[in-house]
């Protein structure tokens, strides 16, 4: 009987163990995502506490350029503390964050600037509830960007179209269903040209009904190129899209892997109770 | 009936109350907002300075304020505001007083309005690259506005009727007219009717207008 702690024929040297191979990884989708040299977001060592609990233990994370990462793992598992550091709406304790290149500023103008080429979609939605559609979408290009207003119009109706939301555009964000909503903040995010994408669970408060078009327009991003960091628990959405699945349990990345050696041959212990339940029910 | 009332400049009186509250209106909504703004950003200099002025103005009578503006800051330190005729020196200092008064107020009402904001709002805006003033002013502020219109209301009423303070240093408002005329005539039930109810068609007008303002531009979540 084969070793269950042995990823199969792909296993390195026998006295290696398994899931801390240090070195170069095998990724399922390498020939779409580009190399190493091309990191955009960069975690080193990253460490938070809330109070007495650890929620990021040493985080050592690295997204590429045109890649699409899947974050998911147990709820508490700090995943979503993880893609809120990414640009700093959570302090870190220790560590060190870069995006392309540059460290994560600790606040001030510097720190807005980079914010703003890392777009965020939340799972509340959070549109802007005093302004319409169109102005959710126009208020980050004028303010941040420095665009005209014109501009930036023509700019958030063809975004609002490609969600597929351009007939909503001069409607408040309570007038629009939840799905609706979340498509008008991802066009709100990406209009002020974000070099990456990061989703904090964006379907967990929608109806079933409507996390598919949801879904839809971030498969879409990821088809045109679009580099992502997507916490979820859609594990469809983690198969079909992701170049990379990376599992989180108790504030540790346990596992790094692409989807397909994920979900068929996991290696954790961790990962693999984590995938006994939510898939078979 | 109503013979007493010849020489008495009532509509005058009661225009100077008017002016009195616009300004003290202006001008605390201004010095409150900038306040709340205070209270609640990130420099810990400004924000004990809010929290200070908020705690000891809040905490004094108005009478002492308006009584300091024209004792202390124009008898004593000859603060004259720009005005040299002493009716306006007066209704300058009173203003002064009004707005340090009721600015304070003003403040805790919007910092009340800030708190109903949901945080989510202020992330969304941090993660598209506004800074911290542009959050307060494009998101945070106007929805704050929008639902405390119905305490500004509670507040600008309390200030209407706070202007009867400025008799106390020779304003010409209606308090100060009414007083004279209480003395001057023998008609101390009819004056004082007359004068509540001058108020209230001042601020009643205000109220209900204020009212249907507050449903109007609540935000809907």
């Amino acid at each position: 009987m084969p070793d269950p702690e042995t990823p199969g024929p792909k296993a390195p040297d026998p006295g290696t163990p398994g899931p801390k191979v240090p070195g170069p990884k095998v990724y399922g989708r390498q020939a779409s995502a580009p190399g190493d040299g091309d990191a955009l977001v960069v975690l080193r060592g990253v460490d938070k506490h809330f109070g007495t609990l650890h929620v990021l233990r040493s985080i050592d994370l690295t997204i590429r350029r045109g890649e699409v990462v899947v974050v998911i793992g147990p709820s508490g598992s700090g995943k979503s503390t993880l893609c809120r550091a990414i640009n700093r709406l959570e302090t870190i304790d220790s560590g060190e964050i870069r995006i392309d290149g540059r460290p994560l500023p600790a606040e001030g103008r510097e720190l807005a600037r980079l914010r703003a080429d890392v777009g965020m979609v939340f799972q509340s939605f959070n549109l802007f509830a005093h302004k319409t559609v169109l102005d959710n979408v126009t208020l980050g290009q004028i303010k941040v960007r420095k665009k005209d207003r014109k501009t930036a119009e023509e700019r958030a109706r063809s975004l609002l179209d490609r969600v597929g939301v351009a007939a909503q555009a001069d409607k408040y964000p309570a007038q629009l269903s939840g799905g609706q909503q979340q498509r008008v903040a991802i066009a709100r995010a990406l209009a002020v040209d974000p070099k990456v994408m990061l989703f904090d669970e964006p379907t967990s408060a929608l109806d079933p009904e409507m996390i598919n078009e949801v879904l839809e327009v971030m498969r879409q991003l990821a088809r045109d190129g679009m580099t992502m960091a997507v916490v979820t628990h859609e594990m469809g959405f983690a198969r079909s899209a992701a170049h990379r699945v990376v599992f989180m349990a108790d504030g540790r990345i346990v596992e790094e892997t692409t989807p397909e050696e994920f979900f068929g041959n996991p290696r954790s212990a961790r990962a693999r109770d984590f995938l006994s339940k939510i898939l078979h029910h | 009936m109503f013979d007493f009332l010849e020489g008495y400049d009532l509509l005058g009186a009661f225009w100077v109350t008017v002016q009195l509250t616009f300004w003290s209106a202006l001008g605390s909504l201004v010095w409150g907002t900038l306040l709340a703004a205070m209270r609640v950003g990130p420099v810990p200099l400004m924000r004990g300075f809010g929290t200070a002025y908020v705690t000891v103005v809040r905490n004094i009578p108005l009478t002492v304020i308006i009584v300091f503006t024209s004792l202390g800051l124009f008898q004593t330190l000859g603060i004259s505001l720009g005005a040299d005729r002493f009716t306006t020196i007066n209704f300058r200092l009173a203003v002064l007083g009004l707005t340090a008064y009721t600015s304070a107020f003003v403040c805790e009402a919007l910092r009340s309005g800030i708190n109903t904001v949901p945080l989510g709002q202020v992330e969304a805006a941090r993660a598209i690259g506004l800074s911290f003033p542009q959050i307060l002013r494009i998101i945070v502020l106007p929805q704050a506005f929008r639902s405390v219109v119905g305490p500004l209301t509670n507040v600008l009423i309390a200030l209407t009727k706070n202007t009867t303070v400025a008799a106390a240093i020779g304003v010409a408002e209606a308090a100060l007219l009414m007083r004279e005329m209480i003395e001057n005539e023998a008609q101390l039930i009819l004056i004082s009717a007359i004068f509540a109810f001058g108020y209230i068609c001042l601020t009643l007008p205000t109220g209900l207008l204020l009212g249907r303002l507050a449903k109007k531009v609540a935000v809907k979540r």
